[in-house]
């Protein structure tokens, strides 16, 4: 029988297991409660929360990048476990000049196009990815147009952009 | 189809003029370069399902460009997109047609101010013929659409030279 944890259940496990991981927590008053985690410790929280028995996070239910505008990115994970039923979000946060975050890849197979598209948008670096390329955009684009400050190209291979 | 029937069983002799003819043959057997971009390919496709039946105007879908007389821009088109279609136009034979289909083919439709990946207007790879407005046209406007390239075939001269 599979036994749902609350989030501040889940929070506890992974604050007794890495007490320096968790920087901060929302747990009430939102839709999804989420913890922030540290981001050098990302992989090894994302690992224990896949193999543990009680939490067993078995999907990666979305994975997205963000940029707060204030100097920061961020990336964002969904998680799920289809077999005990309960949900938490991860958020980590790195500064705009060195957008580097280690990959989940070989934590959740769903991540490899995730961080492809979250790199592709919003310029975050996975460090770990097996394959690290643009996923929409053409691989001669230019910039990550997802940024806030992003600037539109003028033109594009000879094409003029705005309208 | 009496008047038709009664000519050739009356004198079997049709007497027109050779561009009459030529331009008659072309232009009821517009073959179509098969491809859609986005929401506006599905009503081109219903265009051309039995309910709306394009195939009454004997245009067929052609999934070479070699042998296609009009390419129907059919959707959004993206600059990595561009790029493509302009190679596909070129490799069309002469006398070639283009009918842009749509808002976003148009002129860059919805995406006009905020698409930094979408071309304004397939009209600055290509030269188009027939617009069809629309987000997405009907496809009777696309039928429309179709008359009036029938009708300007209709008005060509291969035979004469144009100054």
């Amino acid at each position: 029988m599979a036994i749902t944890m609350s989030p501040q259940e889940i929070t506890a496990a992974i604050k007794a297991k890495f007490p320096e991981a968790v920087l901060d927590a929302k747990l009430e008053g939102v839709i999804d409660p989420f913890l922030k985690i540290a981001p050098a410790a990302i992989l090894e929280v994302s690992r224990f929360l896949h193999e543990s028995p009680e939490l067993s996070f078995d999907y990666l239910m979305c994975l997205s990048g963000m940029d707060n505008g204030k100097g920061m990115l961020g990336v964002v994970y969904h998680l799920a476990s289809m077999e005990k039923k309960h949900k938490i979000v991860l958020k980590v946060e790195v500064p705009v000049a060195t957008p580097a975050v280690p990959s989940v890849e070989s934590i959740w197979r769903a991540a490899n196009w995730h961080e492809r598209e979250a790199f592709d948008m919003i310029g975050i670096t996975f460090t770990g990815h097996p394959d690290l390329r643009r996923i929409l955009l053409p691989d001669d684009w230019e910039g990550h147009p997802l940024r806030k400050d992003y600037k539109v190209p003028e033109y594009y291979q000879g094409m003029k952009v705005p309208y | 189809m009496g008047l038709l029937d009664q000519k050739f069983e009356s004198g079997n002799v049709v007497i027109t003029t050779v561009d009459n003819l030529l331009n008659w043959a072309r232009l009821s057997s517009l073959w179509q370069m098969q491809f859609g971009l986005a929401c506006c390919a599905i009503e081109m496709m219903a265009a051309a399902a039995s309910h709306y039946d394009f195939d009454r105007f004997g245009v067929i879908p052609r999934a070479t460009p070699r042998q296609s007389d009009v390419m129907i821009v059919a959707g959004t088109v993206t600059l990595k997109m561009a790029s493509r279609i302009k190679r596909l136009y070129d490799q069309m034979s002469e006398p070639r047609y283009v009918i842009s289909m749509g808002s976003c083919s148009n002129c860059g439709g919805p995406y006009w101010e905020h698409g930094y990946h979408v071309l304004k207007g397939v009209d600055r790879v290509i030269p188009v013929d027939v617009y069809v407005p629309g987000c997405p046209p009907r496809p009777e406007a696309l039928m429309e659409g179709l008359i009036k390239l029938q009708e300007k075939i209709r008005s060509e001269s291969l035979v004469k030279k144009s100054a």
